[in-house]
């Protein structure tokens, strides 16, 4: 598959940033696990408006479950605060590898906000694969329509799980909440084109089970520094002996 | 007066609770991400680590996801759940790395199983 484009504007590029966004496999990947995020936020009785809210500032999925969860279980402020913040440590160096990417010579930081909020697995995963076949100046435009293409599925289908909730059966549920970490896998897998990438996701599929087993604390920091430097590592080692 | 003040909190609670716990927590990394990412460009030996623990601590997400499941996931059993992602890695390599094909092999082999051996 080859990158969309050439875009002669920037409003070709936005489009055709919502486009892929509709034609990828996180389209159903979304509208699945926001049908299931929906079904239990009507089950812990928050609102349908407070999901949708929750989707447009939040933006993760697993930080919204921990969120719906534990709110609608009373948890102590305290501890859900912690616990979606641990959740959404992979998104600094998510943001740090993304946007150079986007950055052109003549982007402002100011342009740069709108992707940093919109950084997800999802959205980080496709403009990985898709933005190094693109000319600069469209990069940001492209980026934010596949954002709000993602977003607008996601908040639409949260809706819909949220009134269907009733009728879903558990089986049913279960395999909805399993399309975020095998598509995460699978996609992820997909990006790993170098070495590097390759050794980190192998590393962090063994360290994170492996620590949380332990029940070493931070384990999910703990699996992207000890994962990520390891990998770095022999990349370095594998340079300096080419 | 005071019975229509404290309604109205009880219907924003939610909503504060979210900005407060939810939102703020969350955002903070992005912003931290901004922030050092000012000036770097894509060939910085910091973008290539940042990329390698990204991508570690998402293999660790997924990892724990499926070996660790909550909710209606957990009435899953362990062996179907981890044999449904093996399944469905497989299918995504057999199927000229057809993302779309992996998830579908995935959740057919998770549906599939949970049918056969519901708990």
């Amino acid at each position: 598959m080859s990158a969309p484009g050439p875009f002669n504007s920037n409003a070709a590029a936005f489009f055709g940033g919502v486009k892929s966004a509709w034609t990828s496999v996180f389209f159903l990947v979304l509208m699945g696990t926001y049908i299931g995020i929906g079904a239990l936020a009507h089950d812990f009785g928050l609102s349908s408006w407070w999901l949708a809210l929750s989707t447009l500032l939040v933006w993760a999925a697993p930080a919204q479950v921990i969120l719906v969860s534990a709110l609608g279980t009373g948890a102590a402020p305290v501890e859900v605060a912690i616990a979606v913040g641990l959740s959404a440590i992979r998104l600094f160096p998510m943001v740090v590898a993304l946007l150079p990417l986007l950055r052109g010579p003549g982007t402002r930081q100011r342009e740069l906000l709108l992707p940093t909020h919109f950084t997800s697995v999802s959205m980080w995963v496709e403009s990985l694969r898709l933005l190094p076949g693109m000319p600069r100046v469209r990069r940001v435009a492209f980026c934010n329509g596949l954002s709000v293409g993602y977003m607008g599925t996601a908040a639409t289908f949260g809706f819909v799980g949220y009134y269907l909730a009733a009728g879903l059966p558990p089986l049913f549920a279960g395999t909805l909440l399993f399309l975020t970490p095998m598509s995460f896998l699978i996609s992820t897998a997909n990006n790993c084109r170098q070495m590097v990438d390759r050794l980190a996701l192998v590393l962090g599929l063994t360290l994170g089970p492996l620590l949380t087993y332990w029940h070493v604390g931070l384990d999910l920091m703990w699996t992207g520094i000890v994962g990520g430097s390891l990998a770095y590592g022999v990349h370095r080692l594998r340079q300096a002996a080419a | 007066m005071n019975a229509g003040m404290n309604a109205a909190l009880a219907e924003l609670w939610p909503y504060l609770l979210l900005i407060l716990v939810g939102y703020l927590p969350n955002e903070i990394w992005r912003v931290l991400g901004l922030v050092l990412a000012r000036g770097l460009n894509e060939d910085s030996e910091i973008v290539v680590w940042s990329r390698a623990v990204a991508t570690a601590i998402i293999a660790g997400v997924i990892a724990k996801l499926i070996l660790f499941s909550a909710g209606a996931l957990a009435g899953i059993p362990l062996i179907v759940r981890i044999g449904a992602a093996v399944c469905g890695f497989l299918a995504f390599l057999a199927v000229k790395r057809s993302v779309f094909a992996g998830v579908l092999v995935g959740e057919a082999v998770l549906l599939l199983g949970g049918l056969l051996f519901a708990q």
